[in-house]
């Protein structure tokens, strides 16, 4: 049973948060194992189960964007993380600028002192940092956006390019992310305990 | 179901609820003194153990066998905890990946200590109720990982309790606050007790609790505003008495105390005086608030940024929160209070006593689990993220954090070697991307697997996070539907890791040098396989068909291009291919040979003759 399946949904990812909440309010009355404890242990087994499973779904469906890292996952009929579906790319148009950062970023990286950078070299990281975050939004936009209802719209044979334009945006979207933790990092602005915003 | 009491197993007081069945609603029981709160410390003395008050008047006399915030220790490796060590008087040990507490000639391990102030509680329910009290559900922090779950799971064991549910604490606060005074919203429950730090966000709906995100810190509490009154008073008793008493046990137990209750008069008062009657001299001093405020702020600051990391997971801005709870004794310092204020805007709750209210939200967690209740429902999630080491050392997350528990996933394993009958995995939990700056939960050891080529055999490992937030693991071989057997070497403490990371770096590289082996393996055996089937199409291609030519000429060149690439796995069958091709040719020649060496033997007969 895929995560759509669990809520009775249509692999679609137009989703109305609202409905999805609610039906899980319902779905967890009916099985969360709290509400068992007195069953035997082989109903409370098949609980925890159904309970588990239930969480995962909602997990992976109330995020548009882990909603449609799921959708990838599940159309690329992939089980094992081995041949992990999205692989961190750099957008094509920016591989100039990427080098350039990268560039900047080893630099920084050798310097002795953290956080130690000349004035001059910090802005410029602060203004490329700005940009990628601009073009890390406007992926996110394009995702649950466009491309989430052309999935929606589509048929069979449209669909087959939607998934393939989902990774594509996926794949940039994750080289944005680890390109500015990096330029967060180097700029001292990483702050303790923070967590890049890995969504899975 | 018998009867089930919730218990705050607290860093500095324990406690003991119930849910009263004529009035539906929780209360603490207390001692026969009347005290509801009964101190976390144990004494290890000849005579016998002490536990709670009578162990707190020990601290004094006996610093080094009087084991008080044992909860810092619970589940921790050496290297987590050492730092603070110099702090507790008692001396603390390593000991394969945990730590233990030697006292006199015994070692004593942190569950060990926790457990006799839960059988003190549990004796005082079974004395209250008249009855063998035999269930519990113990609250932790919420930010508590797997080992230290597990930990106080022990505790509980250990004490003769049967532990139904481990419950984070300020999801505890949040269904006593519930029961009673609640709203419908979105609430943040802001806890910090004595050595720990939480903050959970929850959405209240229609009964149902449930919580957004969680975040915190297990080693920020009281305990550590004590000790930067307990620095600032040695460096102020160093300049007026020209005394150091830093390596003074029984004085560094005098001075903690006196901090501690100085601390908490000035949760009421602008300033109090400080008295200590030491063998030599009497130290007295006067503290402000604002002194103590300057001590602290740094630590009170530090618990903004799981704040608002709490906020950003949940998706949520400060203005979203439409009620702030307090929980936890710290919580009674105003600067506490005002920098909750600021961050959300808005006047925090602290209607319910914050030293009781955890205990008496466990006693409602264990009323719904005993089905007394059954419209509230507490949808909890995992803190921490949870994954496994992959090769160069990188986490690939199976579970993230703040999922609601239970929940599972699954992973595919194989393996790289032919015949290799058992697979390793490592298990982390944290949120960074390199597995040696995670949490080392536990390695697993799958055997049983049978003989295969590599890659054949399909491991399916599934990971459950049950709802006390603890992990399961099961393995299933897909080819055999045979389960895999599992063995798991918790890892607990750091000290372990380092150690473990060697072992695991050096069975990389050897599976890597292992594999490069294989590969030259294939390589020469496919050469040899090409050359004799060049040979016997050469000498012998007219004694099959045209067609069954043309198919071994076909699975030459397949093995030949193969033979090009880095693919081992492919290599072989292409080989095993082109040899079953050429089996028939194999058999013609072989007939055709030995016709041959028949007919020149009756020739060499005939010659003879």
């Amino acid at each position: 049973m895929d995560h759509f399946e669990v809520f009775g949904l249509p692999r679609r990812l137009g989703i109305d948060i609202a409905e999805l909440q609610r039906k899980f309010y319902e779905l967890s009355r009916r099985s969360h194992p709290d509400l068992h404890q007195a069953a035997p242990p082989e109903r409370q087994a098949e609980v925890l189960a159904t309970s588990a499973r239930l969480n995962a779904a909602y997990r992976a469906l109330r995020d548009p964007i882990a909603r449609i890292e799921y959708l990838v996952h599940l159309e690329e009929g992939r089980d094992t993380r081995e041949g992990a579906t999205v692989k961190p790319k750099a957008p094509p148009e920016l591989l100039a600028e990427m080098l350039e950062i990268q560039e900047a970023l080893q630099e920084a990286r050798s310097s002795d002192q953290p956080g130690g950078l000349a004035t001059e070299a910090r802005e410029a990281l602060v203004v490329q940092r700005e940009r990628l975050m601009a073009r890390y939004r406007r992926e996110e936009v394009r995702l649950v956006g466009p491309l989430t209802e052309a999935w929606d719209r589509g048929g069979a044979a449209e669909r087959v390019g939607v998934i393939a334009a989902f990774k594509e945006a996926l794949a940039v979207r994750a080289y944005l992310r680890t390109v500015i933790d990096d330029l967060d990092e180097a700029l001292g602005e990483a702050q303790e305990g923070h967590v890049s915003h890995r969504r899975h | 179901m018998s009867r089930i009491v919730g218990i705050d197993l607290g860093t500095t007081n324990s406690l003991v609820a119930y849910v009263d069945e004529s009035t539906g609603l929780p209360r603490v029981i207390p001692d026969h003194d009347g005290q509801a709160l009964l101190p976390s410390i144990v004494s290890f003395a000849r005579e016998g153990v002490l536990v709670g008050a009578a162990a707190k008047r020990q601290l004094v006399r006996r610093p080094e066998s009087t084991v008080y915030s044992v909860k810092r220790l619970m589940g921790r490796g050496y290297e987590d905890v050492k730092e603070e060590l110099c702090y507790f008087p008692f001396k603390v040990l390593p000991c394969e990946g945990i730590v233990k507490i030697q006292i006199g000639s015994r070692e004593i391990t942190p569950p060990e200590v926790s457990a006799v102030v839960l059988k003190s509680l549990k004796e005082r329910a079974e004395a209250h109720f008249g009855e063998p009290v035999e269930k519990a559900v113990i609250t932790v922090p919420a930010y508590f990982n797997d080992s230290q779950r597990q930990a106080t799971k022990d505790a509980g064991r250990i004490a003769g309790l049967d532990v139904v549910r481990i419950v984070n604490e300020p999801t505890a606060a949040s269904l006593a606050y519930g029961l009673q005074r609640i709203r419908e919203g979105v609430v943040a429950v802001y806890d910090l007790g004595g050595g720990t730090f939480d903050i959970s966000i929850l959405r209240v709906k229609d009964g149902i609790f449930e919580v957004l995100a969680t975040n915190g810190n297990t080693h920020l509490g009281g305990d550590d505003f004590d000790r930067a009154i307990v620095v600032w008073l040695l460096d102020d008793i160093r300049e007026k008495h020209e005394v150091y008493l830093g390596r003074d046990l029984e004085a560094m137990q005098e001075l903690r105390l006196a901090a501690e209750a100085a601390k908490i008069r000035l949760s009421s008062d602008e300033r109090t005086a400080l008295t200590i009657p030491f063998d030599a001299f009497t130290y007295h001093r006067e503290v402000t608030r604002a002194e103590l405020e300057r001590l602290i702020e740094r630590l009170v600051d530090s618990t903004l940024l799981p704040c608002r990391m709490a906020l950003a997971d949940a998706g949520l801005a400060p203005s979203d929160i439409d009620e702030v709870v307090l929980v936890g004794g710290s919580t009674r310092v105003p600067l506490v209070r005002r920098r909750v204020r600021e961050l959300f805007g808005k006047t925090p709750h602290s209607q319910l006593n914050p030293d009781e209210v955890v205990a008496l939200g466990a006693a409602v967690q264990a009323h719904i689990l005993a089905g007394g209740i059954t419209d509230m429902l507490l949808l909890d999630v995992t803190p921490l993220s949870l994954g496994i080491e992959t090769l160069g050392g990188i986490v690939s997350v199976l579970i993230s954090r703040n999922t609601t528990i239970p929940t599972n996933a699954r992973e595919m394993f194989t393996t790289s070697v032919d015949g290799q009958r058992t697979v390793d995995m490592h298990v982390v939990q944290g949120e960074r991307e390199l597995a040696k700056d995670c949490r080392s939960l536990a390695r697993f050891e799958l055997s049983g697997i049978a003989a295969m080529p590599a890659g054949m055999p399909k491991i399916e490992v599934g990971f459950l996070i049950d709802a006390n937030g603890i992990l399961q693991v099961t393995a299933k071989e897909l080819r055999t539907e045979k389960a895999a057997a599992i063995e798991v070497k918790p890892t607990y403490g750091l000290s372990e890791v380092d150690v473990e990371r060697m072992v695991e770096e050096s069975f990389t590289h050897a599976e890597a040098d292992v594999e490069a082996r294989l590969l030259i393996e294939a390589r020469n055996e496919a050469d040899t396989v090409i050359t004799h089937v060049e040979r016997a199409l050469g000498q012998g291609g007219q004694l099959i068909g045209a067609g069954e030519r043309e198919a071994v000429a076909t699975a030459l060149e397949a093995l030949r291009r193969a033979r090009a690439t880095d693919d081992r796995a492919l290599i072989q069958t292409t080989t095993t291919e082109l040899n079953r091709a050429t089996e028939h040719l194999a058999e013609v020649m072989m007939d055709a040979a030995l016709k041959g060496a028949l007919a020149s033997r009756r020739a060499d007969e005939l010659m003879e003759k």
